[in-house]
């Protein structure tokens, strides 16, 4: 036999090399500044959806205090948790707050700090459709639950006078993957319908009643834009940045209100005065005319013992940061920053670290 | 792990072909079938350096190492199976073997079953080698045999560039090209010509277990030709001569003596590509529909055990969620052994009532 399909082999090993070769040329430029012998270096992983904002705040704050580096793996909430209740990173950062179970599981207590909020968007692609899509939520429920199956359904047509809706099929799509966006998502409908809360419930992934699965933002955003009579759930900082049109969504005031950050910081406005003490709440279906109604925060985790007093004054120092300058990055990059009233109890928060 | 298993197939087409081994029945066949070599000097040299001798030439040295490099691989298998096996003991406990025929997969009240995803991963791997087996092999003869050799170097360059390419291309491939050309066109044309059958019926989604087939079948098929194609070409000459002189058409030598010949290899082009199919991961889970359903019609959408991993393991929290995650693994590294050991007593039994050598 001749040379097996060497190159087949060979390629992967020589891309290997490339790419490691390139990865080191690059490290030093990227740590420019070589860090002091004090220098401190803090570890964390967890949710992938904030990492665009945590990534640019890591970076500034590394500017601000170049003797400072905070590593961020955005490895998915889940993983996050699991590898600070392991003890492998100084803090983690999850979507969705950390069960009492997962709690009773830590070693030290830990905090949750909400960062930034995100919020759910209703995606379609009704082909003739000139008018944007009002959706109440029992709408929105039944679609998800296949009892309405077609778009010029009377319970669709009523809160659209005037709209062409065709007799089509609905093609309802949702995420395949586990995600904190599926959390919102069913967390919302849990509360707006007994039927998905007792049939479905809510979690990062669930049992679908109907409809096919795509993986991240993008897989439903292709699939809700290729087929024709679909419906999807998208991050509202997806929809935002890639130009995915989206319908309104009624809130618990009765308004239709289309997704923007101010309706989703109201959101969380709306529950600033019963938030519990360890901001471990849903703030979907929010009350006050302004909220939009599927939004949720995202958080970091902080154990309240942190052993090293460096990290713990580097930590200290950061949410502070965070909080008060770190809030005005959010919305150039589209995440919808904290309501003052939750700042405010989050301060205090910071000197329960020690 | 799968990949390996094709290679003692591999060896003895090595055999066949000409290539003499190393080992010591090797020179003692070639010098029993008459070239000369000086028998006598060369036992007479061995017995009177000994152990140095062959040290110096490397043999031992290279008999160790080599025995070191299989036995790790070894080793890792054990490891994997190992630690797939103790981290998935509560849904071992709590499903026993119903997991494996429970067709829910409900991660809010904790009911998992593995069916639908077992399912999805048979059907589009058999889907894959439906279409890419009788599609890689032409090629592969077109390529070795019928090409002037300047076109089939240069069509082997980017068969070979294919099989290096990273599997969530061939999912963006998938998704961009396969998923709407299927909705808009292959599924209704399907489904008007042969839309009598189960198989065929059924809303036209684009995604779906046909999708994730297809672009399976795209991405096993360089693997079937690239290995196919060096096997075809090991075949000797004398073979093809023997047929032509016997009055065979070019066809005919080519069908009927050195397809028959390479066939050996061919499989084992084949197992790899089967391998490859049912732990692809990342192409399969941007197109199948990422719905844990059983159904009759191709056009529906699935879901594939390698995908359900890839999909849910990373944000899972909850022990019995994550363990299931990796008994499902367990699952596939079982499957994929019992699908291989059925795939070659079938082809190997069929292909000795065949032409035999």
């Amino acid at each position: 036999m001749k040379k097996l399909p060497y190159l087949s082999f060979a390629l992967p090993f020589a891309a290997l090399l490339l790419t490691t070769s390139t990865g080191l040329h690059c490290l030093p430029s990227s740590a420019a500044p070589i860090p002091a012998p004090d220098a401190v270096m803090l570890n964390g992983a967890g949710a992938s959806f904030p990492y665009p904002i945590y990534a640019k705040w890591f970076s500034d704050y590394n500017k601000l205090h170049p003797d400072i580096q905070i590593n961020y793996q955005s490895i998915g909430s889940g993983g996050g948790i699991r590898q600070l209740l392991s003890g492998t990173v100084d803090f983690g950062a999850s979507d969705a707050p950390m069960t009492d179970q997962q709690l009773g599981e830590a070693k030290t207590k830990i905090l949750h700090f909400p960062t930034v909020l995100g919020a759910v968007v209703p995606s379609y692609n009704i082909p003739g459709l000139s008018q944007e899509l009002d959706f109440t939520p029992d709408v929105l429920a039944d679609i998800y639950l296949g009892k309405i199956t077609q778009w010029n359904d009377p319970a669709i047509a009523k809160s659209n006078k005037g709209a062409n809706l065709p007799a089509e099929d609905i093609v309802v799509v949702h995420r395949s993957d586990a995600s904190g966006t599926s959390y919102v998502w069913t967390d919302y409908l849990s509360k707006v319908s007994s039927d998905w809360e007792s049939k479905v419930g809510r979690n990062i992934a669930v049992n679908w009643p109907v409809g096919l699965g795509g993986k991240g933002n993008e897989g439903v955003t292709a699939l809700v834009k290729q087929t024709p009579g679909a419906i999807g759930y998208i991050e509202l900082l997806y929809a935002l940045q890639n130009n995915v049109s989206f319908g309104r969504v009624r809130n618990s005031a009765g308004v239709f209100l289309k997704a923007d950050l101010a309706g989703v910081t109201a959101a969380a406005a709306g529950f600033a005065k019963t938030i519990p003490a360890d901001f471990r709440v849903s703030i979907t279906n929010a009350p006050g005319k302004a909220s939009y109604p599927i939004c949720s925060f995202t958080y970091l985790l902080v154990p309240t013992k942190i052993a090293d007093a460096n990290k713990m004054r580097v930590i200290k120092s950061f949410l502070g940061w965070m909080l008060s300058d770190g809030q005005k990055e959010a919305e150039p990059l589209s995440y919808a920053r904290l309501p003052k009233e939750v700042v405010a109890k989050e301060l205090k928060q910071i000197s329960e670290v020690q | 792990m799968a990949n390996r298993q094709p290679y003692p197939l591999l060896k003895v087409e090595e055999g066949h072909a000409g290539i003499p081994h190393f080992k010591g029945e090797a020179n003692s066949k070639t010098a029993m079938s008459g070239i000369p070599i000086p028998a006598g000097r060369a036992a007479a040299n061995r017995r009177a350096s000994g152990f140095i001798q062959s040290l110096r030439s490397g043999d031992t040295f290279a008999h160790l190492f080599t025995l070191l490099c299989a036995a790790s691989i070894q080793l890792v298998t054990v490891a994997l199976v190992h630690q797939l096996y103790i981290n998935s003991a509560l849904p071992r406990h709590k499903f026993g073997f119903q997991f494996l025929t429970g067709r829910t997969w409900d991660p809010v009240s904790g009911d998992f079953g593995a069916l639908p995803f077992i399912y999805g991963t048979l059907v589009t791997s058999a889907l894959a080698l439906l279409i890419a087996v009788p599609m890689g092999v032409g090629a592969a003869i077109f390529l070795s045999e019928l090409a002037p050799p300047r076109i089939s170097n240069a069509m082997t360059f980017v068969i070979e560039l294919l099989a290096a390419v990273p599997s969530v291309i061939y999912g963006l491939l998938g998704i961009s090209i396969v998923v709407p050309f299927l909705r808009q066109y292959g599924e209704p044309f399907l489904k008007s010509t042969l839309g009598f059958l189960p198989l065929f019926q059924g809303p036209a989604y684009g995604v779906g277990m046909l999708a994730g087939g297809l672009v399976l079948a795209i991405m096993v098929v360089p693997f079937i030709i690239s290995v196919s194609r060096e096997v075809l070409l090991a075949v000797p000459t004398e073979q093809r001569e023997a047929a032509l002189a016997l009055g065979a058409t070019k066809w005919e030598s080519t069908w009927q003596v050195v397809v028959p010949y390479a066939r050996f290899g061919i499989m084992a082009s084949i197992f790899l590509s089967l391998a490859r199919a049912l732990g692809e991961t990342m192409a399969v889970t941007m197109v199948i529909g990422g719905t844990p359903a059983i159904s009759a019609s191709l056009f529906a959408p699935g879901y594939s055990i390698a995908a359900v991993i890839a999909d849910q393991f990373a944000e899972a929290t909850g022990d019995l969620y994550i363990q299931t995650l990796i008994e499902l693994g367990l699952v596939l590294f079982a499957l994929t052994i019992v699908i291989n050991g059925l795939a070659r007593v079938i082809i190997i039994s069929t292909t000795k009532k065949g032409s035999r050598r």
